[in-house]
Protein backbone atom coordinates (compact mmCIF):
# COMPACT_ATOMS: atom_id res chain seq x y z
CA UNK A 1 0.00 0.00 0.00
CA UNK A 2 2.75 2.49 0.92
CA UNK A 3 4.50 4.04 -2.05
CA UNK A 4 7.37 5.55 -0.13
CA UNK A 5 10.47 3.36 -0.01
CA UNK A 6 10.85 1.72 3.34
CA UNK A 7 14.11 2.36 4.98
CA UNK A 8 14.31 0.27 8.08
CA UNK A 9 16.74 1.63 10.53
CA UNK A 10 16.00 -0.05 13.78
CA UNK A 11 16.89 2.04 16.71
CA UNK A 12 16.71 0.21 19.95
CA UNK A 13 16.01 2.10 23.10
CA UNK A 14 18.30 1.43 25.96
CA UNK A 15 16.66 2.71 29.07
CA UNK A 16 18.98 2.93 31.97
CA UNK A 17 16.87 2.66 35.09
CA UNK A 18 19.71 4.11 37.14
CA UNK A 19 19.36 7.36 35.22
CA UNK A 20 15.71 7.73 36.10
CA UNK A 21 15.05 10.10 38.95
CA UNK A 22 12.45 7.73 40.39
CA UNK A 23 14.75 4.69 40.31
CA UNK A 24 15.47 4.74 44.03
CA UNK A 25 11.83 4.98 44.94
CA UNK A 26 10.91 2.19 42.59
CA UNK A 27 13.52 -0.15 43.95
CA UNK A 28 12.30 0.51 47.43
CA UNK A 29 8.71 -0.21 46.45
CA UNK A 30 9.63 -3.36 44.59
CA UNK A 31 11.62 -4.69 47.54
CA UNK A 32 8.53 -4.36 49.70
CA UNK A 33 6.39 -6.06 47.10
CA UNK A 34 8.93 -8.70 46.07
CA UNK A 35 7.51 -11.37 48.34
CA UNK A 36 4.25 -11.52 46.40
CA UNK A 37 5.15 -10.21 42.94
CA UNK A 38 8.67 -11.10 41.81
CA UNK A 39 8.65 -8.80 38.78
CA UNK A 40 9.54 -5.19 39.48
CA UNK A 41 8.72 -2.54 36.86
CA UNK A 42 12.37 -2.19 35.80
CA UNK A 43 12.96 -5.89 35.28
CA UNK A 44 9.63 -6.61 33.59
CA UNK A 45 9.88 -8.45 30.31
CA UNK A 46 10.13 -5.67 27.71
CA UNK A 47 6.92 -5.19 25.75
CA UNK A 48 8.36 -3.88 22.50
CA UNK A 49 6.22 -1.99 20.03
CA UNK A 50 7.29 -0.74 16.63
CA UNK A 51 6.45 2.70 15.30
CA UNK A 52 6.79 3.36 11.60
CA UNK A 53 6.93 7.07 11.01
CA UNK A 54 6.92 9.14 7.83
CA UNK A 55 10.11 11.15 7.45
CA UNK A 56 11.05 13.93 5.08
CA UNK A 57 13.68 16.57 5.63
CA UNK A 58 13.52 19.90 3.76
CA UNK A 59 17.29 20.25 4.11
CA UNK A 60 17.77 17.19 1.91
CA UNK A 61 14.81 17.61 -0.48
CA UNK A 62 16.32 15.28 -3.08
CA UNK A 63 15.93 12.39 -0.64
CA UNK A 64 12.43 11.00 -1.06
CA UNK A 65 10.08 10.63 1.90
CA UNK A 66 10.59 7.32 3.68
CA UNK A 67 9.29 5.35 6.65
CA UNK A 68 11.54 5.05 9.66
CA UNK A 69 10.99 2.37 12.27
CA UNK A 70 11.50 2.97 15.96
CA UNK A 71 11.11 0.51 18.80
CA UNK A 72 9.90 1.41 22.25
CA UNK A 73 9.32 -0.63 25.38
CA UNK A 74 5.66 -0.11 26.19
CA UNK A 75 6.28 -0.70 29.91
CA UNK A 76 8.26 2.53 29.93
CA UNK A 77 5.98 4.55 27.65
CA UNK A 78 2.78 6.46 28.29
CA UNK A 79 -0.51 5.18 26.89
CA UNK A 80 -1.00 7.62 24.00
CA UNK A 81 0.67 7.87 20.61
CA UNK A 82 1.85 11.37 21.52
CA UNK A 83 3.63 9.93 24.57
CA UNK A 84 5.47 7.56 22.26
CA UNK A 85 6.38 10.35 19.82
CA UNK A 86 7.70 12.58 22.61
CA UNK A 87 9.70 9.68 24.01
CA UNK A 88 11.21 8.93 20.60
CA UNK A 89 12.15 12.58 20.20
CA UNK A 90 13.62 12.83 23.71
CA UNK A 91 15.44 9.54 23.91
CA UNK A 92 15.98 8.09 20.45
CA UNK A 93 15.96 10.61 17.64
CA UNK A 94 15.82 14.36 18.33
CA UNK A 95 15.45 15.10 14.60
CA UNK A 96 11.90 13.67 14.53
CA UNK A 97 9.62 16.66 13.98
CA UNK A 98 5.94 17.01 14.90
CA UNK A 99 3.59 19.60 16.36
CA UNK A 100 2.18 19.24 19.85
CA UNK A 101 1.08 21.53 22.61
CA UNK A 102 -1.71 20.78 25.08
CA UNK A 103 -1.56 16.94 25.11
CA UNK A 104 -5.27 16.82 26.05
CA UNK A 105 -7.16 17.26 22.79
CA UNK A 106 -7.97 20.94 22.97
CA UNK A 107 -5.28 22.63 20.84
CA UNK A 108 -5.43 20.43 17.73
CA UNK A 109 -1.68 20.66 17.08
CA UNK A 110 -0.89 16.95 17.03
CA UNK A 111 -3.40 16.04 14.29
CA UNK A 112 -1.91 13.31 12.12
CA UNK A 113 -2.75 10.09 10.32
CA UNK A 114 -2.38 7.17 12.73
CA UNK A 115 -3.11 3.62 11.55
CA UNK A 116 -4.66 5.04 8.39
CA UNK A 117 -7.10 7.34 10.11
CA UNK A 118 -6.78 11.02 11.03
CA UNK A 119 -6.84 11.79 14.71
CA UNK A 120 -5.06 13.65 17.48
CA UNK A 121 -1.98 11.77 18.68
CA UNK A 122 -2.72 12.87 22.26
CA UNK A 123 -6.19 11.26 22.22
CA UNK A 124 -5.14 8.10 20.38
CA UNK A 125 -4.29 5.11 22.56
CA UNK A 126 -1.47 2.80 21.52
CA UNK A 127 -2.94 -0.64 20.94
CA UNK A 128 -0.48 -2.63 23.08
CA UNK A 129 -2.20 -5.99 22.63
CA UNK A 130 -1.71 -5.78 18.86
CA UNK A 131 1.76 -6.77 17.67
CA UNK A 132 1.49 -4.86 14.37
CA UNK A 133 3.59 -1.69 14.12
CA UNK A 134 1.88 1.68 14.53
CA UNK A 135 2.03 3.56 11.24
CA UNK A 136 2.10 7.34 11.48
CA UNK A 137 1.84 9.74 8.54
CA UNK A 138 1.22 13.48 8.32
CA UNK A 139 -2.35 14.61 7.56
CA UNK A 140 -3.15 13.19 4.10
CA UNK A 141 -2.72 15.21 0.90
CA UNK A 142 -1.06 18.17 2.55
CA UNK A 143 2.25 19.78 1.69
CA UNK A 144 4.82 18.49 4.15
CA UNK A 145 6.95 21.08 5.91
CA UNK A 146 8.98 18.40 7.67
CA UNK A 147 8.23 14.86 8.90
CA UNK A 148 4.76 15.01 10.50
CA UNK A 149 4.30 18.77 10.13
CA UNK A 150 1.83 19.71 7.39
CA UNK A 151 1.53 23.16 5.79
CA UNK A 152 -1.96 24.37 6.77
CA UNK A 153 -1.70 27.82 5.13
CA UNK A 154 -4.53 27.11 2.69
CA UNK A 155 -6.72 25.70 5.47
CA UNK A 156 -6.33 28.85 7.58
CA UNK A 157 -6.86 31.10 4.54
CA UNK A 158 -10.12 29.32 3.85
CA UNK A 159 -11.17 29.70 7.46
CA UNK A 160 -10.49 33.43 7.24
CA UNK A 161 -12.51 33.64 4.01
CA UNK A 162 -15.79 32.66 5.73
CA UNK A 163 -15.49 35.63 8.11
CA UNK A 164 -15.66 33.57 11.30
CA UNK A 165 -16.94 36.30 13.58
CA UNK A 166 -20.27 37.88 14.55
CA UNK A 167 -21.52 40.33 11.92
CA UNK A 168 -24.25 42.62 13.14
CA UNK A 169 -25.45 46.14 12.45
CA UNK A 170 -28.36 46.65 14.81
CA UNK A 171 -27.54 47.36 18.41
CA UNK A 172 -29.15 45.32 21.15
CA UNK A 173 -32.33 47.03 22.47
CA UNK A 174 -30.94 47.73 25.93
CA UNK A 175 -27.40 48.46 24.76
CA UNK A 176 -26.03 45.43 26.57
CA UNK A 177 -25.06 41.99 25.23
CA UNK A 178 -26.91 40.35 22.32
CA UNK A 179 -29.19 37.86 24.02
CA UNK A 180 -30.24 34.42 22.82
CA UNK A 181 -32.97 32.10 23.98
CA UNK A 182 -31.95 28.73 25.36
CA UNK A 183 -33.20 27.10 22.13
CA UNK A 184 -31.19 29.49 19.96
CA UNK A 185 -28.05 28.82 21.98
CA UNK A 186 -28.64 25.08 21.72
CA UNK A 187 -28.25 25.26 17.94
CA UNK A 188 -24.58 26.11 18.43
CA UNK A 189 -23.83 22.95 20.41
CA UNK A 190 -21.75 20.57 18.33
CA UNK A 191 -20.50 23.50 16.24
CA UNK A 192 -18.57 25.78 18.56
CA UNK A 193 -16.48 22.91 20.00
CA UNK A 194 -14.44 22.52 16.80
CA UNK A 195 -10.73 23.06 17.45
CA UNK A 196 -9.75 23.37 13.76
CA UNK A 197 -7.30 20.48 13.87
CA UNK A 198 -7.96 19.78 10.15
CA UNK A 199 -8.46 16.04 10.72
CA UNK A 200 -11.81 16.07 8.92
CA UNK A 201 -10.82 18.28 5.99
CA UNK A 202 -7.74 16.21 5.25
CA UNK A 203 -9.75 12.96 5.50
CA UNK A 204 -12.12 14.11 2.75
CA UNK A 205 -11.29 12.74 -0.72
CA UNK A 206 -13.19 15.65 -2.24
CA UNK A 207 -10.94 18.05 -0.33
CA UNK A 208 -7.86 16.08 -1.46
CA UNK A 209 -8.70 16.76 -5.10
CA UNK A 210 -10.23 20.26 -4.78
CA UNK A 211 -8.63 21.98 -1.80
CA UNK A 212 -7.88 25.08 -3.85
CA UNK A 213 -11.59 25.90 -4.18
CA UNK A 214 -13.64 23.56 -2.00
CA UNK A 215 -13.76 24.82 1.59
CA UNK A 216 -13.78 21.38 3.20
CA UNK A 217 -15.72 20.03 6.19
CA UNK A 218 -13.98 21.93 9.01
CA UNK A 219 -14.43 25.35 7.43
CA UNK A 220 -18.01 24.54 6.35
CA UNK A 221 -18.84 23.44 9.90
CA UNK A 222 -17.65 26.86 11.04
CA UNK A 223 -19.57 28.49 8.22
CA UNK A 224 -22.70 26.80 9.57
CA UNK A 225 -21.80 27.82 13.10
CA UNK A 226 -22.35 31.45 12.01
CA UNK A 227 -25.35 30.65 9.81
CA UNK A 228 -26.99 28.97 12.82
CA UNK A 229 -26.25 31.86 15.18
CA UNK A 230 -29.42 33.82 15.93
CA UNK A 231 -27.37 36.99 16.61
CA UNK A 232 -25.64 37.08 13.24
CA UNK A 233 -27.12 39.42 10.62
CA UNK A 234 -24.99 38.56 7.59
CA UNK A 235 -26.71 35.30 6.70
CA UNK A 236 -27.57 36.48 3.18
CA UNK A 237 -23.98 37.44 2.39
CA UNK A 238 -22.67 34.25 3.98
CA UNK A 239 -24.99 32.11 1.86
CA UNK A 240 -24.32 33.95 -1.38
CA UNK A 241 -20.58 33.48 -0.82
CA UNK A 242 -21.25 29.72 -0.87
CA UNK A 243 -23.53 29.90 -3.92
CA UNK A 244 -21.11 28.51 -6.51
CA UNK A 245 -20.00 25.13 -7.82
CA UNK A 246 -16.96 24.68 -5.65
CA UNK A 247 -17.12 26.21 -2.15
CA UNK A 248 -19.92 24.03 -0.75
CA UNK A 249 -21.21 21.67 -3.41
CA UNK A 250 -18.01 19.63 -3.80
CA UNK A 251 -19.31 17.81 -0.71
CA UNK A 252 -20.63 14.46 -1.91
CA UNK A 253 -21.66 13.20 1.53
CA UNK A 254 -18.72 10.82 1.72
CA UNK A 255 -18.82 11.21 5.54
CA UNK A 256 -15.14 10.51 6.22
CA UNK A 257 -15.22 13.81 8.12
CA UNK A 258 -17.71 12.67 10.74
CA UNK A 259 -16.08 9.24 10.90
CA UNK A 260 -12.69 10.72 11.78
CA UNK A 261 -13.48 13.78 13.95
CA UNK A 262 -11.49 13.33 17.20
CA UNK A 263 -13.94 15.61 19.02
CA UNK A 264 -16.99 13.58 17.98
CA UNK A 265 -18.55 16.43 15.99
CA UNK A 266 -20.57 16.02 12.79
CA UNK A 267 -19.34 18.24 9.94
CA UNK A 268 -21.32 16.12 7.44
CA UNK A 269 -24.58 17.02 9.19
CA UNK A 270 -23.63 20.70 9.26
CA UNK A 271 -22.92 20.70 5.52
CA UNK A 272 -26.24 18.93 4.84
CA UNK A 273 -27.98 21.62 6.91
CA UNK A 274 -26.30 24.37 4.87
CA UNK A 275 -27.35 22.68 1.61
CA UNK A 276 -30.92 22.42 2.90
CA UNK A 277 -30.99 26.08 3.96
CA UNK A 278 -29.57 27.11 0.59
CA UNK A 279 -32.27 25.16 -1.22
CA UNK A 280 -35.31 25.95 0.89
CA UNK A 281 -34.30 29.05 2.83
CA UNK A 282 -34.60 29.01 6.59
CA UNK B 1 -1.68 61.70 18.21
CA UNK B 2 1.42 62.63 16.24
CA UNK B 3 4.11 62.37 18.91
CA UNK B 4 2.79 59.03 20.01
CA UNK B 5 2.81 57.54 16.52
CA UNK B 6 6.30 58.86 15.78
CA UNK B 7 7.53 57.40 19.02
CA UNK B 8 6.08 54.11 17.98
CA UNK B 9 7.78 54.45 14.60
CA UNK B 10 11.18 54.95 16.18
CA UNK B 11 10.53 52.12 18.54
CA UNK B 12 9.97 49.89 15.56
CA UNK B 13 12.77 51.38 13.48
CA UNK B 14 15.51 51.35 16.09
CA UNK B 15 15.87 47.80 17.34
CA UNK B 16 16.06 46.29 13.90
CA UNK B 17 19.68 47.19 12.96
CA UNK B 18 20.56 46.80 16.61
CA UNK B 19 19.11 43.32 16.61
CA UNK B 20 20.94 42.32 13.44
CA UNK B 21 24.21 43.77 14.72
CA UNK B 22 23.86 41.92 17.98
CA UNK B 23 22.96 38.78 16.18
CA UNK B 24 26.00 38.97 13.92
CA UNK B 25 28.18 39.63 16.94
CA UNK B 26 26.84 36.54 18.63
CA UNK B 27 27.31 34.59 15.44
CA UNK B 28 30.91 35.69 14.99
CA UNK B 29 31.69 34.93 18.61
CA UNK B 30 30.13 31.57 18.18
CA UNK B 31 32.23 30.87 15.12
CA UNK B 32 35.37 31.90 16.93
CA UNK B 33 34.80 29.77 19.98
CA UNK B 34 33.47 26.64 18.37
CA UNK B 35 35.36 24.09 16.35
CA UNK B 36 32.29 22.31 15.01
CA UNK B 37 31.71 23.17 11.36
CA UNK B 38 28.10 22.02 11.32
CA UNK B 39 26.80 24.46 13.92
CA UNK B 40 26.48 28.04 12.74
CA UNK B 41 23.89 30.77 12.58
CA UNK B 42 22.98 32.69 9.49
CA UNK B 43 21.58 36.19 9.27
CA UNK B 44 18.64 36.36 6.91
CA UNK B 45 16.85 39.52 5.81
CA UNK B 46 13.03 39.42 5.55
CA UNK B 47 13.24 39.43 1.74
CA UNK B 48 15.67 36.55 1.73
CA UNK B 49 13.54 34.72 4.28
CA UNK B 50 10.58 35.06 1.93
CA UNK B 51 12.49 33.75 -1.07
CA UNK B 52 13.80 30.84 1.00
CA UNK B 53 10.22 30.04 2.02
CA UNK B 54 9.06 30.17 -1.60
CA UNK B 55 11.92 27.91 -2.69
CA UNK B 56 11.13 25.45 0.10
CA UNK B 57 7.43 25.42 -0.69
CA UNK B 58 8.23 24.34 -4.24
CA UNK B 59 10.07 21.31 -2.92
CA UNK B 60 7.53 20.15 -0.38
CA UNK B 61 6.14 16.70 -1.12
CA UNK B 62 2.42 15.95 -0.84
CA UNK B 63 1.75 13.57 2.01
CA UNK B 64 0.35 10.15 1.03
CA UNK B 65 -3.46 9.95 0.91
CA UNK B 66 -5.43 7.30 -1.05
CA UNK B 67 -2.74 4.67 -0.59
CA UNK B 68 -2.50 4.98 3.21
CA UNK B 69 -6.01 5.98 4.32
CA UNK B 70 -7.78 3.19 6.18
CA UNK B 71 -10.43 1.45 4.06
CA UNK B 72 -13.76 2.54 5.54
CA UNK B 73 -17.35 1.96 4.50
CA UNK B 74 -17.78 5.74 4.15
CA UNK B 75 -15.36 6.52 1.36
CA UNK B 76 -15.27 3.05 -0.21
CA UNK B 77 -19.06 3.23 -0.51
CA UNK B 78 -18.84 6.66 -2.07
CA UNK B 79 -16.18 5.52 -4.54
CA UNK B 80 -18.34 2.51 -5.43
CA UNK B 81 -21.29 4.85 -6.05
CA UNK B 82 -19.24 6.90 -8.48
CA UNK B 83 -17.75 3.88 -10.25
CA UNK B 84 -21.11 2.13 -10.65
CA UNK B 85 -22.64 5.39 -11.88
CA UNK B 86 -19.90 5.79 -14.47
CA UNK B 87 -20.21 2.17 -15.60
CA UNK B 88 -23.98 2.54 -16.00
CA UNK B 89 -23.81 5.79 -17.95
CA UNK B 90 -20.96 4.66 -20.20
CA UNK B 91 -22.88 1.42 -20.84
CA UNK B 92 -26.16 3.19 -21.54
CA UNK B 93 -24.67 5.92 -23.76
CA UNK B 94 -22.53 3.35 -25.59
CA UNK B 95 -25.51 1.12 -26.25
CA UNK B 96 -27.80 3.96 -27.39
CA UNK B 97 -25.11 5.46 -29.63
CA UNK B 98 -24.46 2.07 -31.17
CA UNK B 99 -28.20 1.62 -31.65
CA UNK B 100 -28.43 5.01 -33.37
CA UNK B 101 -25.60 4.37 -35.82
CA UNK B 102 -26.38 0.66 -36.32
CA UNK B 103 -28.34 1.05 -39.62
CA UNK B 104 -25.46 3.01 -41.20
CA UNK B 105 -23.06 0.14 -40.54
CA UNK B 106 -25.53 -2.66 -41.16
CA UNK B 107 -25.47 -3.85 -37.50
CA UNK B 108 -28.51 -5.58 -36.08
CA UNK B 109 -29.39 -4.17 -32.66
CA UNK B 110 -33.14 -4.78 -32.58
CA UNK B 111 -34.61 -6.62 -29.59
CA UNK B 112 -35.33 -9.80 -31.53
CA UNK B 113 -31.70 -10.20 -32.68
CA UNK B 114 -30.32 -9.53 -29.20
CA UNK B 115 -32.78 -11.95 -27.59
CA UNK B 116 -31.92 -14.63 -30.12
CA UNK B 117 -28.16 -14.16 -29.62
CA UNK B 118 -28.56 -14.18 -25.82
CA UNK B 119 -30.68 -17.34 -25.77
CA UNK B 120 -27.91 -19.23 -27.55
CA UNK B 121 -25.42 -18.57 -24.68
CA UNK B 122 -24.64 -21.15 -21.95
CA UNK B 123 -26.45 -20.66 -18.61
CA UNK B 124 -23.30 -19.55 -16.78
CA UNK B 125 -22.63 -16.82 -19.36
CA UNK B 126 -26.26 -15.66 -19.18
CA UNK B 127 -26.04 -15.41 -15.38
CA UNK B 128 -22.65 -13.71 -15.57
CA UNK B 129 -23.75 -11.02 -18.03
CA UNK B 130 -26.96 -10.32 -16.13
CA UNK B 131 -25.03 -10.20 -12.86
CA UNK B 132 -22.51 -7.73 -14.30
CA UNK B 133 -25.31 -5.38 -15.37
CA UNK B 134 -27.50 -5.91 -12.28
CA UNK B 135 -24.73 -5.28 -9.73
CA UNK B 136 -23.90 -1.65 -10.62
CA UNK B 137 -27.59 -0.95 -11.27
CA UNK B 138 -28.65 -2.31 -7.86
CA UNK B 139 -25.90 -0.63 -5.89
CA UNK B 140 -26.34 2.73 -7.58
CA UNK B 141 -30.11 2.65 -7.15
CA UNK B 142 -30.11 1.70 -3.47
CA UNK B 143 -27.33 4.12 -2.68
CA UNK B 144 -29.23 6.79 -4.62
CA UNK B 145 -32.15 6.33 -2.22
CA UNK B 146 -29.68 6.65 0.67
CA UNK B 147 -28.46 9.93 -0.82
CA UNK B 148 -32.04 11.22 -1.15
CA UNK B 149 -32.53 10.45 2.54
CA UNK B 150 -29.32 12.33 3.35
CA UNK B 151 -30.47 15.31 1.29
CA UNK B 152 -33.36 15.74 3.72
CA UNK B 153 -30.73 16.14 6.45
CA UNK B 154 -31.56 12.81 8.10
CA UNK B 155 -29.54 9.67 8.97
CA UNK B 156 -26.28 11.60 8.99
CA UNK B 157 -24.81 10.64 12.34
CA UNK B 158 -22.10 8.05 12.01
CA UNK B 159 -24.22 5.19 13.38
CA UNK B 160 -26.93 5.79 10.79
CA UNK B 161 -24.33 6.20 8.05
CA UNK B 162 -23.04 2.71 8.83
CA UNK B 163 -26.52 1.21 9.27
CA UNK B 164 -27.75 2.53 5.93
CA UNK B 165 -24.42 1.59 4.34
CA UNK B 166 -24.74 -2.05 5.38
CA UNK B 167 -28.41 -1.99 4.39
CA UNK B 168 -27.43 -0.83 0.90
CA UNK B 169 -24.86 -3.64 0.64
CA UNK B 170 -27.39 -6.25 1.78
CA UNK B 171 -30.15 -5.03 -0.51
CA UNK B 172 -27.68 -4.85 -3.40
CA UNK B 173 -26.68 -8.50 -2.87
CA UNK B 174 -30.31 -9.63 -2.77
CA UNK B 175 -31.57 -7.60 -5.71
CA UNK B 176 -28.49 -8.40 -7.84
CA UNK B 177 -28.99 -12.15 -7.43
CA UNK B 178 -32.73 -11.84 -8.02
CA UNK B 179 -32.21 -9.80 -11.20
CA UNK B 180 -29.49 -12.15 -12.45
CA UNK B 181 -31.76 -15.17 -12.03
CA UNK B 182 -34.80 -13.63 -13.77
Amino acid sequence: MNTAPLSRSLLRVTTLTSLKPTAGLRTFASVAASQTAPAEPGSKKPNTKQFQIYRWNPDTPEKKPYMQTYELDMNQTGPMVLDALIRIKNEVDPTLTFRRSCREGICGSCAMNIQGSNTLACLCRINVSDSAPVKIYPLPHTYVVKDLVPDLTQFYKQYKSIKPYLQRKTASPDGREYRQSVEERKKLDGLYECILCACCSTSCPSYWWNSSDYLGPAVLLQSYRWLADSRDEAKGARKSALENEMSLYRCHTIMNCTRTCPKGLNPGQAIANIKKEMAFGS
Amino acid sequence: MFPRSSARLTAYALPKPFFIARNSLVASQFRRTTTSASAFTQIVSPDDAHSILVARRKQRPISPHLSIYQPQLTWYGSAANRITGSVLSVGAYGFFAAYAVAPAFGWHFDSATIAAAFSGLPVAAKFGIKFAVALPFSYHSWNGIRHLLWDTGKALDIRDVYRTGYAVLGLTAISTICLAMV
